[in-house]
């Protein structure tokens, strides 16, 4: 039988990996939704050696698991005998928003340029006979209209980071993964591991919902 | 005042030669119209003189004043190729309206842009200039509807208004009623009468003969990238003098009601 108690402090207890968990996903939505843009810059420029360059990064990061690039951002700098993550778990949940932000902005650079893609070059053409510059264009014109049409492929992508921060355990981040893990360790508990499904799912839930109203609030043009 | 002149104007994509040797001026205030089949290289000189394209060589001036030289160096293509393209407007095919901003934003957005830039006009004024722009359209009661939310003919009409809120000095139109229906082409076509009525320089790409013959000044047939034929649109359209204008134009007197007046 589970007593109140116990439910309690598990609940606690897995709150606070929940609350790291978040950290994780906050942040690296933060820098990886500019940094996504800036590598699909890079994947279209004119310029070949560029294009190159974006590309094969693209290839390696989606080419490789995201737990083993993980474990080389964090274990890397030690080897290399300069260990900038330092030792408590706050270095470690740096090395994770780190890795992950590498990872997604790769993955949202290929939605994005899927997006700019998919405005017509019309748009672009009356920006410029209306004397606009490229940033003008850009940011006036084209990014509205790009978000509108990634918006249900972005969303695929965020829930899917929500579940990834799973993966910081491997280098023993207490996310919620592994604190609810580590009842079994420690109290031979297996229901709080099961337990932690319903916070990811209240999680996932929320952000349904925000995406619902996002896309509801840009169907006012077409 | 001879506000255009353009100089045996060349460009090519790969090995088709879509413009060959053009040759032309015009004088402010005039109307001229382009006719010709699908693929004679129309759109290509709409869209090298709106520097959306760049000509292989040639020249073209505003004003008396040489915008491009191939053979000068000091004026290369892409400098000051935003002050360029506000001597030309350009109305688009397909409208091209920017979806996500109503029929005044659109009208605006542009001129806003500049006077952040520049300083010179508060956002009163131009909203006020972009009403009265819609009204000139018969567009007054659409002014916050979104283009979506309009008909064709209503969307190029506020393409018109976009392009003219720029003042250019030469307005082009590309085809501004192919995407249309017969009853929308004709609304369209009443506010281009208009334009031509005020005076405003406009070079016009149209299937639609019996308006060219109505309200151009001259007229040119655009045939393989050459131009065939250049003349008033009597002379053109009523009576041409090549073989292959009056095969073009045989084929609207045929079948086309709108040849007829």
């Amino acid at each position: 039988m589970i007593d109140f108690s116990t439910l309690a402090s598990v609940s606690i207890a897995l709150s606070k990996g929940m609350g790291v968990a978040i950290e994780i996903f906050f942040f690296t939505l933060l820098f990886s939704l500019p940094l996504g843009l800036l590598v699909a810059f890079g994947s279209m420029s004119k310029c070949t050696p560029v294009r190159w360059l974006f590309n094969v990064v693209v290839w390696v990061i989606r080419g490789t698991p995201l737990m083993l690039q993980l474990l080389i951002i964090f274990f890397m700098p030690g080897l290399l005998q300069c260990n900038i993550w330092g030792q408590g778990e706050h270095g470690r949940i740096i090395a994770t928003i780190v890795a992950f932000t590498i990872n997604y902005a790769c993955y949202f650079s290929v939605i994005y340029r899927g997006g700019i893609q998919s405005v017509p070059s019309g748009q672009r053409e009356a920006g410029e006979v209306l004397g606009m510059t490229k940033q003008q264009i850009f940011f006036k014109i084209t990014m509205l209209q790009m978000m509108k049409r990634i918006i249900p492929p972005m969303s695929n992508e965020i829930i899917t980071l929500v579940k990834d921060t799973s993966l910081a355990r491997v280098i023993s981040v207490y996310e919620l993964t592994f604190t609810g893990f580590s009842f079994m360790k420690s109290q031979g508990l297996v229901w709080p591991l099961f337990y932690t499904g319903v916070f990811y799912l209240l999680f996932v839930g929320v952000l349904t919902i925000l995406f619902n109203y996002i896309e509801r609030r840009l169907n006012y043009f077409k | 005042m001879e506000i255009l002149k353009v100089s045996h104007l060349k460009k090519s994509f790969g090995a088709t030669q879509i413009l060959n040797d053009i040759s032309f001026s015009m004088e402010q205030g005039q109307a001229l119209s382009i006719i010709g089949a699908s693929g004679s290289g129309k759109t290509t000189l709409l869209r090298c003189l709106n520097f959306l394209e760049k000509p292989d060589s040639g020249t073209i001036s505003v004003c008396g004043k040489k915008i491009f030289d191939d053979t000068d160096r000091t004026i290369s293509f892409d400098k000051d190729i935003r002050t360029k393209r506000l001597h030309f407007g350009l109305v688009f095919q397909n409208f091209n309206l920017f979806p996500q901003y109503t029929a005044l934003q659109n009208v605006t957005l542009a001129r806003e842009l500049m006077a952040k830039e520049t300083g010179k006009e508060t956002k009163a004024e131009i909203e006020a200039a972009g009403h009265e722009l819609l009204a000139q359209m018969g567009l007054a009661e659409r002014a916050n509807h979104y283009p979506h939310q309009l008909s064709g003919g209503q969307q190029q009409r506020v393409a018109i208004a976009r392009a003219l809120a720029l003042h250019p000095d030469i307005l082009c139109f590309d085809e501004p009623t192919s995407a249309l229906d017969p009853e929308l082409t004709g609304e369209v076509l009443r506010v281009i009468r208009s334009l031509a009525e005020k005076k405003t320089t406009m070079i016009i790409v149209t299937h639609e003969m019996a308006f060219a013959r109505d309200v151009s000044d001259q007229v040119i047939f655009m045939d393989g990238g050459v131009m065939i034929e250049q003349g008033n649109p009597h002379q053109v359209i009523d009576c041409p003098r090549k073989e292959r204008t009056r095969q073009f134009l045989a084929r609207y007197t045929e079948n086309s009601s709108t040849f007829s007046r």
